[in-house]
C-alpha cells in the first residue's frame, strides 16, 4: 500500500503540511477560514507532528502499520485495520476517548482532540482524489506518498 | 473443525485476525459462555456510567463473524478437554473435534471469603450481564459499598455514583490504584474522586456484610470497628485466570497457563492467550499473568497466526494502562514501582498539585523501562517508543525525555530512517 514516508534530510520545518492538513480536514477547504475560523471553533487539529533538533527536523503522522499497536489497545472496536486497502481507520463514533491507542502508540501518531473525548489520527486523506494533503504542499518534497 | 477458540473476548478477535492473515479459507469456531459477540469489555463502566448505550459495545462490526467464516457458539461452557483426543466436550454433551485449539478464557473475578457475602444485593463488576444487572438495580438504591480500590473497582465506583448513588470505596492497602499506579498518582486520582463526592476509606476492609432479617443488605461492618450504610456491595478486588478446564487436562498450569514464545501450552495443538495465559513479559524477562488489554489482543494474534502455520515468535508483553477519572487522564507504562533499596534504578518526577499534572519516568541501568503521567498525557505514546523499543539514552535525550518532551528525532539514526524513511519494500 501506498504511505507517507518523511525524509529528516529535506524538511525545512515550515509547518505547511501542518496547514494543508488542517484545511484537507476543514468544512471550508479554504485555508484561511479553516486555520483562523474552524481551528478556534471546531478545535480542528493537524494529523502532523513536527520535530525539531538543532538544524534537523521532520513531520510525522499513522504509518498505517502493519500490525498497528494502537488497534490492539483499543477497547472499543473504534479502530482497525481495514483488510482491503490495509488503512488504519479511525471510526469516531465508536471511540470513548480512553486514550490507550495514543499510550500505546510508540510513534507518537496520535493526538487528542482538543474539544471532543475524541482522537485525531491520520486518514491518508482517504477522500481526497489528490492523495495526502501534506505530501501535496511540502515544498521541498521532504514528504513522499508511495509504495515501498 | 481445523480452528478451535474457548473465549469469546479480545484475545479471541485477536486470534481470529492472526488465523486471517494467514489462513482465509479454514473455517474457524469460536465458543463463549456468554451471549454477546466480543464487546469492549472496559466499557461495562461506561455504559453503567450511562456514557454509551449496549448498541455500542460491540469490538467488530456485525458482519466481522460471517466475512471471518467464523461459527459463533454463545451461551456455551466447555466442561471437558481431552487433549489425547483432541475433543473438547460442552457442558450439554456437545463434542467438538480440533486440530488447533486457543485457550482463551480469560479471568474470574476474585472473591474472598466474607460472611454475607453469599446472597443478593452482592456484586462483582467484570461482565456486561453484571453491568446490566447494577444499571436496573441503581435505580432503587441510595447507597453502594465498592470493596476494591483497583481500576475496576474506581470505576465502578464512578459509574454507580454517575447513576445518583452515594458511593463508598474501601481499600485494605494504604491507597487507591496501588498496582499500576505510584503514590503520587493514586492521590491525584483520589482528589479527584473526592472533589466530585466519592469517598475512598483505605486501611481498612469489610470484614462482614450485614443482612437484615428478610436477608437484604444494610451494611458492612469494617476491620477497624467502623460500619457503612448500604444497599449494596460490589466486590471489586481483582480477576485470577480462568484456568480450570485446562487444569483438569492436565494442561501445565503456573499462576496461568503457560506457554512457550509461540503461545503453545504443553499439549500438542493447544494455544493460551490472554488474561488466562501467563505468557512473556518483555521488562521481566519472564513468564508471568498480566491481564491487560493490549497484551490479550497481541498474544491472540500471535497464537492466531502460529495456529495457521506461520512460524511466529511472541516479542513479550508491556503493561499498559490508560484510565480516565472524572475528565483526569492517566497513564502508566512499564515499571512504575521500582524496588526502593536497587541501585540500577532511576526516578525522576516532577508533580504540580496545582495543575493536577504528573510525570514520572523510571530509569534502569539508563535504559526507560516505564512512566506515569497525569494530566499532560500527549507524549505518551512517544514515551512508550523508548521503553518498547528499549532505544539508548544519551545525556541530551534524557533531558528531553525529563523535560517532558520525548522526540523522535531523538531516536538512533539508523532506527529512525528504518521507521519513518525506509529505503526497501516492506513486503
Amino acid at each position: 500500500m501506498k504511505r507517507v514516508y518523511p525524509d529528516k534530510e529535506f524538511c525545512i520545518g515550515c509547518h505547511l503540511c501542518e496547514v494543508a492538513c488542517i484545511t484537507a480536514h476543514s468544512e471550508s477547504k479554504d485555508v484561511v477560514i479553516a486555520y483562523t475560523q474552524e481551528r478556534r471553533e471546531k478545535g480542528i487539529t493537524s494529523c502532523k507532528k513536527v520535530f525539531e533538533k538543532g538544524h534537523t527536523c521532520v513531520a510525522v503522522s499513522c504509518r498505517h502499520c502493519d500490525e498497528p499497536a494502537c488497534v490492539a489497545a483499543c477497547i472499543s472496536g473504534g479502530l482497525h485495520k481495514d483488510p482491503k486497502t490495509g488503512r488504519t481507520v479511525y471510526d469516531r463514533e465508536k471511540c470513548v476517548g480512553c486514550w490507550s491507542c495514543l499510550m500505546a502508540c510508540p510513534y507518537g501518531a496520535i493526538k487528542r482532540h482538543p474539544v471532543e473525548n475524541k482522537i485525531i489520527k491520520c486518514d491518508l486523506c482517504q477522500d481526497r482524489e489528490e492523495g495526502p494533503a501534506c505530501v501535496a504542499a511540502c515544498p521541498n518534497l521532504a514528504l513522499k506518498f508511495e509504495e515501498r | 473443525m481445523k480452528y478451535v477458540i474457548i473465549g469469546n473476548g479480545i484475545a479471541s478477535i485477536g486470534a481470529i485476525e492472526g488465523i486471517r492473515q494467514v489462513d482465509k479459507e479454514n473455517p474457524i469456531m469460536v465458543i463463549g459462555a456468554e451471549n454477546a459477540p466480543a464487546y469492549g469489555r472496559p466499557l461495562i463502566s461506561y455504559l453503567l456510567a450511562g456514557k454509551i448505550k449496549a448498541d455500542r459495545m460491540a469490538l467488530r462490526p456485525t458482519k466481522f463473524y460471517e466475512l471471518n467464516n467464523v461459527e459463533l457458539k454463545l451461551g456455551t461452557t466447555v466442561a471437558g478437554l481431552d487433549t489425547q483426543k483432541k475433543i473438547i466436550t460442552t457442558e450439554k454433551g456437545e463434542e467438538i473435534e480440533y486440530e488447533n485449539l486457543l485457550l482463551a478464557t480469560g479471568g474470574a473475578p476474585f472473591t474472598p471469603p466474607i460472611p454475607g457475602a453469599e446472597g443478593a444485593g452482592v456484586y462483582n463488576f467484570t461482565n456486561l450481564a453484571h453491568a446490566q444487572e447494577l444499571i436496573g438495580t441503581a435505580k432503587d438504591i441510595k447507597r453502594a459499598v465498592v470493596i476494591g480500590g483497583g481500576l475496576i473497582g474506581l470505576k465502578a465506583a464512578e459509574a454507580l455514583f454517575d447513576r445518583g448513588v452515594d458511593v463508598t470505596i474501601v481499600e485494605l492497602s494504604d491507597r487507591v490504584l496501588s498496582l499500576a499506579f505510584d503514590e503520587n498518582a493514586a492521590s491525584l486520582a483520589a482528589g479527584r474522586l473526592d472533589e466530585v463526592g466519592l469517598k475512598v476509606r483505605t486501611g481498612v476492609s469489610v470484614k462482614e456484610i450485614q443482612r437484615d432479617a428478610e436477608g437484604y443488605v444494610v451494611g458492612c461492618h469494617l476491620t477497624d470497628g467502623g460500619f457503612l450504610q448500604t444497599e449494596i456491595v460490589v466486590i471489586a478486588i481483582g480477576v485470577v485466570p480462568n484456568y480450570n478446564l485446562a487444569k483438569d487436562a492436565n494442561v501445565k498450569v503456573d499462576r496461568g497457563i503457560m506457554v512457550d514464545d509461540h503461545m503453545r501450552t504443553n499439549a500438542e495443538g493447544v494455544y493460551a492467550a490472554g488474561d488466562v495465559a501467563q505468557a512473556l513479559d518483555m521488562l521481566a524477562g519472564e513468564n508471568r499473568v498480566v491481564p491487560i488489554w493490549p497484551n490479550a489482543y497481541n498474544q491472540g494474534f500471535c497464537a492466531g497466526k502460529n495456529m495457521a502455520g506461520r512460524d511466529t515468535g511472541y516479542s513479550g508483553g508491556l503493561a499498559m494502562n490508560s484510565i480516565s477519572f472524572y475528565g483526569l487522564p492517566t497513564i502508566s507504562v512499564g515499571t512504575v514501582n521500582p524496588p526502593e533499596d536497587d541501585k540500577n534504578f532511576e526516578v525522576a518526577m516532577k508533580l504540580d498539585e496545582k495543575k493536577k499534572s504528573y510525570r514520572k519516568l523510571v530509569f534502569q541501568n539508563g535504559n526507560l523501562v516505564g512512566y506515569v503521567l497525569v494530566g499532560d498525557i500527549d507524549q505518551a505514546g512517544m514515551f512508550t517508543s523508548f521503553v518498547k523499543f528499549k532505544l539508548p539514552i544519551e545525556a541530551e535525550t534524557r533531558a528531553k525525555l525529563m523535560a517532558g518532551e520525548p522526540d523522535a528525532l531523538h531516536w538512533p539514526d539508523e532506527f529512525f530512517n528504518e521507521t519513518w524513511n525506509p529505503e526497501h519494500t516492506e513486503e
